[in-house]
């Protein structure tokens, strides 16, 4: 029999406030000492009272008009009960019935076809603290217990790990496009679960569910569902029945392992949070902040296509990263060659960020020095080989690439005089090649060619270069 | 409204609790005897009045997104049963 795979995805998501959720300490907790970043509300102390921030309300609001979401006209938070020491509470302060927004959805591509992931809700909640787990005991740090955390979720909609890839890919692409966090899933700011059923190809059915947890990386994602998806696969063709387990991914043994048996909802005991009053979330709030929402990626993939002539796999390409995009924007408007710039960028720039491991928004030069770079080329000053390792230069010290032309004597030789000394020396140390080459053996000019490149370590203008030795020769045969 | 032991049983993990066998049959009249009175309530007609999630009139109440200094750690850490490095420090908790 077939089997279809049913993935539904829950993805946390710290976000880019500079205080936390409900008190004032700071939210930038990476790299913080251990326990310095904390306060009698967030360690949940007796009598304290926490306070909404109202900017960590309006990137949830953010997020969920760039993912088509309806927005809550009353919304509230609600405590979620249990007992874990990266709890300082007993509970967490999350969202149950009455999210901040809701019905959404996400286009992604997956093979050259649209598809469709609808979202279920996206809620505002704080984050835990983090556990350092060692043999027989843990140690606490309190630093990120209260921090803004978003939560997305989507309806099981999502039929591969592929997609599941490309979903996760889209949505840090518009969270980054938004602003409202790193989405930086190796440092946490990004954290990702998965549902995943299987069930006969064609049927409507769910099948029972596992969830995954602990998937750190777009690799993993897809590494963890196939794992899971095959396991399951092998127990329904065994006849076996999949038990509702919540495993983690283990990335050193390449599989999953079985963690705690599911919870049941209302094991959590939801209640409204009696300290936070409710949100009346008003329409004109709700306008203001959609005026103030940027172009998001599938609106500038598109305006790139009929701007700029690009295909659209194109665009997509050159508008993932939103820093990418403002590059090339940028250059197109010093120098409008759209197409060829793309080029550029995408093989020259992306390559060196790809060997690299670094990204564009710490590229030391500007739009203005690169199209420097491509004037050079354009005007003959140098060709397309030193440009390619000027650009790398430029890319490792930022320096002005008429600067490193110049240091380095990477120009062209178009001086006549230099050049015609240069192929004289040639034809000089080359008697018996000259020799049959005037005695009628005209392949012999692509030798001299070659030479004199040679000689001149390539920087020799190549156009005026077999224009001068196609004149001297000329003069030698007619002599 | 009767509350079974396996009931009891399942809210006292929950809570952390641990009930000696005299403990759960306590609690198992009276929070049958909790909700009995609770039955009372359900019998009232509700279903024009809207959920209310609080009974206060405030509304929409938010600060501004400006951090300020937190609290030493050497107070946070007070209370703290055992202390490593600057971390609290405590039982090993299963995964």
């Amino acid at each position: 029999m077939e089997y279809e795979a049913v993935i539904g995805m829950e993805v946390h998501v710290q976000l880019l406030t500079k205080s936390k959720m409900f008190c004032s300490c700071s939210a930038e907790t990476f790299g913080a000492e251990p326990n310095t970043l904390v306060c009698p509300v967030c360690l949940g102390m007796p009598g304290t009272l926490p306070v909404i921030n109202r900017k960590a309300v309006e990137y949830t609001i953010m997020t969920g008009l760039a993912l088509n979401c309806q927005i809550a006209e009353f919304a509230k938070f609600d405590r979620k009960n249990y007992f874990y020491p990266d709890l300082p509470k007993g509970y967490q302060i999350s969202q149950y019935d009455l999210p901040l927004c809701f019905n959404g959805w996400l286009d992604i591509e997956v093979d050259g076809q649209i598809r469709r992931i609808r979202i279920r809700r996206v809620h505002l909640e704080e984050d835990t603290a983090k556990l350092f787990h060692f043999g027989d005991y843990t140690l606490i740090d309190f630093n990120r217990a209260g921090v803004p955390l978003m939560e997305i979720v989507s309806e099981p909609d999502i039929r591969s790990p592929e997609e599941a890839r490309q979903y996760l890919i889209k949505l840090r692409t518009i969270l980054r496009y938004l602003g409202v966090s790193t989405a930086d899933m190796e440092k946490g700011a990004m954290r990702c679960e998965a549902n995943v059923s299987l069930r006969p190809k064609g049927s409507s059915e769910l099948g029972t569910r596992v969830e995954i947890k602990n998937i750190n990386s777009f690799r993993f994602v897809k590494q963890a569902l196939e794992y899971e998806i095959e396991r399951q696969k092998r127990l329904l063709e065994q006849g076996k029945k999949v038990e509702q387990i919540t495993v983690g991914w283990d990335e050193e043994k390449g599989t999953t392992v079985i963690q705690r048996t599911k919870e049941y909802a209302h094991d959590y005991r939801y209640f409204p949070e009696p300290d936070l009053p409710p949100l009346v979330i008003s329409r004109e709030w709700v306008e203001r902040i959609k005026a103030s929402l940027p172009e998001l990626p599938d609106a500038k993939s598109e305006r790139f296509q009929s701007q700029y002539g690009l295909s659209p796999s194109e665009a997509r390409t050159i508008t993932v990263e939103k820093e990418a995009a403002d590059f090339f924007e940028a250059c197109v408007s010093l120098y409008p060659n759209p197409r060829k710039l793309f080029h550029w960028i995408t093989g020259e720039i992306f390559r060196l960020l790809g060997e690299t491991g670094s990204t564009f928004d710490s590229l030391k030069f500007s739009p203005e020095s690169f199209i420097k770079l491509i004037n050079l080329v354009d005007k003959g000053t140098i060709n397309q080989n030193t440009a390619k390792s000027i650009l790398r230069e430029m890319f490792s010290t930022g320096e002005d690439p008429e600067k490193i032309v110049e240091k380095k004597g990477l120009a062209l030789i178009a001086d006549e005089a230099a050049l015609i000394k240069v192929i004289e020396e040639v034809l000089e140390a080359n008697p018996d090649a000259l020799e049959r080459y005037l005695g009628g053996k005209e392949s012999t000019f692509g030798f001299f060619m070659g030479q004199v490149m040679k000689a001149t370590g390539g920087r020799a203008d190549p156009n005026l270069a077999s224009k001068l030795l196609r004149e001297k020769l000329a003069q030698l045969k007619n002599r | 409204m009767a509350i079974t032991r396996e009931e009891v049983e399942h809210i006292a993990e929950l809570a952390k609790l641990y009930l000696t066998e005299e403990e759960k049959e306590k609690m198992q009249r009276q929070l049958s005897a909790i909700l009995d009175y609770f039955a009372m309530l359900q019998e009232i007609d509700t279903s024009l009045i809207p959920p209310t999630a609080t009974v206060l009139p405030l509304r929409n109440v938010m600060r501004e997104d400006t951090p300020a200094p937190s609290f030493d750690r050497d107070k946070i850490l007070a209370n703290a049963p055992q202390k490593v490095e600057g971390y609290v420090k405590v039982k090993v908790v299963l995964e």
